[in-house]
């Protein structure tokens, strides 16, 4: 029973992480058309930024964590924002190129935070009451877990919140539903564009950020690896739908966590099985977008 | 035209002639004809990929796994298995259609973005599973050595290498008329408007599943047969970085570069860049950029940092690669000779 607390609530926080990710990648594609693979390298680019802050500043781990932790969203969304300003927008509604595009820039930003900071990881600053342990019927959890769940459930809600209640929020869900429609009345949805972009960005660099928490450490490949997780996620959840795409990342994380222990290590191929089932059953994913 | 270059080609081995700056020996050198060959091999397969992408307009990140298929299952029949070298090559061929058809039979149920992450995700499936190493198989991270025992003398050793390399010439041609004569096929013409567009097929009445599932099936059984080939030319064994994304990755930039839904374009992409990946390894560590201040030399001394910052341009600059901007040229001069400089008609996009 203690077994499956504690992979249960690993799972969740492995899924929070990609969640984190993916509510990114999702809100631009369906917003956008826009398939981001540089949304790994603004994760990388995050951790590294918090963790290279947190070794300037004074103070105890949790200062540090938190400090570091502001500059790299700060840096995460404005990293992000620039790339839709300068890379995206001039290829407007020519997506194959975007892509393309961001997979040059995913690769010129990876080998960049290689060649600045090294291949090698570095230690990240773990204030001790997260690394501490909380006993849950039976099972010692790290606290961290708790951070990791906790950060990623305030985003959704903040996301729901923000999309469901505010303007820009508005003018996003009917850009999501037909970006025609609401160009016609007058409104100019490349600005909530970069918007959507820089909010990625921000939320890959808070990922970022955890799973440095998460690991202990920061290297220059986790960016990537986290990135083809949360690719899963996006297509299970079904393309521009928060709900869907929290879900999606749930059921990922513990079917990874579950599979990697019951059946010694083939987690990341129990994944792959339940992207193939759900393709077979329901191609469009769990909660669709309505249009097109 | 084809039969002249691959006739011209073909007498390469013969010649030994010295290209300074481009190679290190002459011609018929087995170093420089064993850089030829693999830049052959990857003409190929970049055609074998451009048959997917340029040709039908299906974007997959995970024809690396079709190409490490052939690598890894050929490598393993020799090895492991201790099979002959026709048996070993027959379960390759099999397998180079059943499991594209398996797993191209799934990917398809989604179109555009979404098969292109889909694709992505079985080939980091494959990845895993040889880092996994199941039944001691793949070797891990390690890879696994190639047994030579089975394979016939004349494709063993360093003075074979011009056997080799007629292989990997003959491989290359194999490509290019299959592409070829698939092209022009009357479903070749279905997976060209599927391109241009997928609903207008569906209207005029066929479905557009079957006939991207063979232009799948074809493309991935070519690149299987690629990784034979390459197996045979590297002639070391199997190593884990076929399988990555990163490989797929670079298959787009060569038919990128070279041009897509171009049969020569994508050849000569494959080729050049296999080439500059030869020769400009040599580049990063050399003394003109070590010499560069640091804020310049640490990033070109990442060769992916150049490859992508490169692949960046391309897409900005060169839109239709190295064959587009030729015929760009071309109309460029058209124009101005003859109608008084007045500007070429855009290409739509």
């Amino acid at each position: 029973m203690s077994t499956f607390v504690l992979l249960t609530i690993t799972g969740l926080g492995l899924g929070a992480m990609y969640f984190l990710i993916a509510s990114g990648l999702s809100l631009i594609y369906g917003l956008m058309g826009v398939l981001n693979f540089a949304h790994g390298a603004f994760l990388t680019v995050g951790a590294y930024v918090t963790w290279w802050t947190s070794t300037h500043v004074g103070g105890g781990p949790g200062v540090k964590l938190l400090v570091g932790a502001l500059a790299g969203l700060a840096v995460g969304a404005l990293l992000a924002g620039l790339v839709e300003l300068v890379l995206i927008r001039p290829l407007y509604r020519r997506h194959i190129e975007q892509v393309l595009v961001t997979v040059g820039l995913a690769l010129a930003l990876g080998a960049l935070v290689q060649a600045i900071w090294g291949v090698d990881a570095r230690a990240f600053p773990v204030p001790d009451w997260m690394i501490d342990t909380t006993t849950i019927l039976g099972a010692n959890i790290a606290n961290d877990r708790f951070v990791e769940i906790a950060a990623a459930v305030l985003v959704f809600v903040g996301l729901t919140a923000f999309l469901r209640y505010t303007r820009f929020g508005l003018i996003i869900r009917a850009g999501v539903e037909n970006r025609a429609m609401v160009t016609a009345l007058g409104i100019d949805v490349r600005r909530a564009f970069t918007l959507v972009f820089a909010l990625g960005g921000a939320v890959a660099a808070l990922a970022g950020v955890l799973s440095g928490v998460y690991f202990g450490v920061v290297d220059p490949g986790r960016g990537t690896s986290l990135l083809i997780f949360a690719f899963i996620v996006v297509v299970i959840g079904g393309f521009g739908s928060i709900g869907g795409t929290a879900v999606a990342a749930v059921a990922v994380g513990l079917v990874q966590q579950y599979a990697n222990y019951y059946t010694t290590g083939l987690g990341d191929l129990a994944v792959v099985l339940l992207l193939a089932l759900v393709l077979l059953l329901k191609p469009e994913g769990l909660a669709p977008k309505v249009a097109h | 035209m084809p039969v002249i270059i691959v006739a011209l080609l073909a007498l390469v081995p013969q010649l030994s002639l010295d290209i300074p700056v481009l190679f290190n020996g002459p011609l018929d050198s087995p170093g420089t004809l064993g850089v030829l060959a693999l830049c052959m091999v990857f003409a190929g397969v970049a055609l074998s990929y451009d048959l997917l992408f340029g040709f039908t307009g299906l974007l997959s990140f995970g024809h690396a796994l079709y190409f490490a298929l052939g690598v890894y299952l050929m490598t393993i029949a020799l090895t492991k298995w201790e099979w002959g070298l026709w048996q070993s090559f027959g379960i390759v061929a099999v397998a180079g259609i059943l499991v594209p058809l398996l797993l191209g039979a799934i990917s398809l149920r989604v179109g555009g973005i979404a098969f292109a992450m889909v694709t992505l995700a079985f080939a980091q499936a494959g990845e895993v599973l040889v880092h996994n190493n199941p039944w001691e198989l793949t070797g891990g991270e390690e890879g696994l050595g190639l047994n030579f025992d089975p394979l016939p003398d004349f494709f063993v050793g360093v003075f074979n290498t011009k056997n080799l390399y007629w292989l990997a010439l003959a491989y290359a041609a194999f490509v290019f008329l299959v592409v070829r004569f698939a092209v022009a096929s009357s479903p070749g013409h279905v997976l060209q408007a599927i391109r241009e567009n997928e609903r207008r097929v569906e209207v005029i009445g066929l479905r557009p599943f079957g006939y991207k599932l063979i232009a799948f099936v074809l493309a991935s059984f070519l690149a299987t047969m690629g990784g034979v080939v390459w197996l045979l030319v590297l002639g070391t064994g199997a190593t884990p970085t076929v399988t990555t994304a990163s490989f797929t990755l670079t298959l787009l930039v060569m038919v990128v570069i070279g041009g897509a839904g171009t049969r020569y374009g994508a050849l000569l992409g494959g080729f050049l860049y296999t080439l500059a990946d030869q020769r400009l390894g040599s580049l990063s560590g050399s003394s003109t950029i070590q010499d560069l201040p640091a804020v310049l030399e640490k990033p070109l001394s990442e060769p992916l940092f150049i490859l992508g910052t490169l692949f960046i341009l391309l897409v900005f600059f060169v839109p239709g690669g190295l064959t587009g901007f030729g015929r760009r040229l071309r109309v460029l001069r058209r124009a101005a000779g003859f109608e008084g400089g007045a500007a070429p008609a855009r290409e739509a996009p």
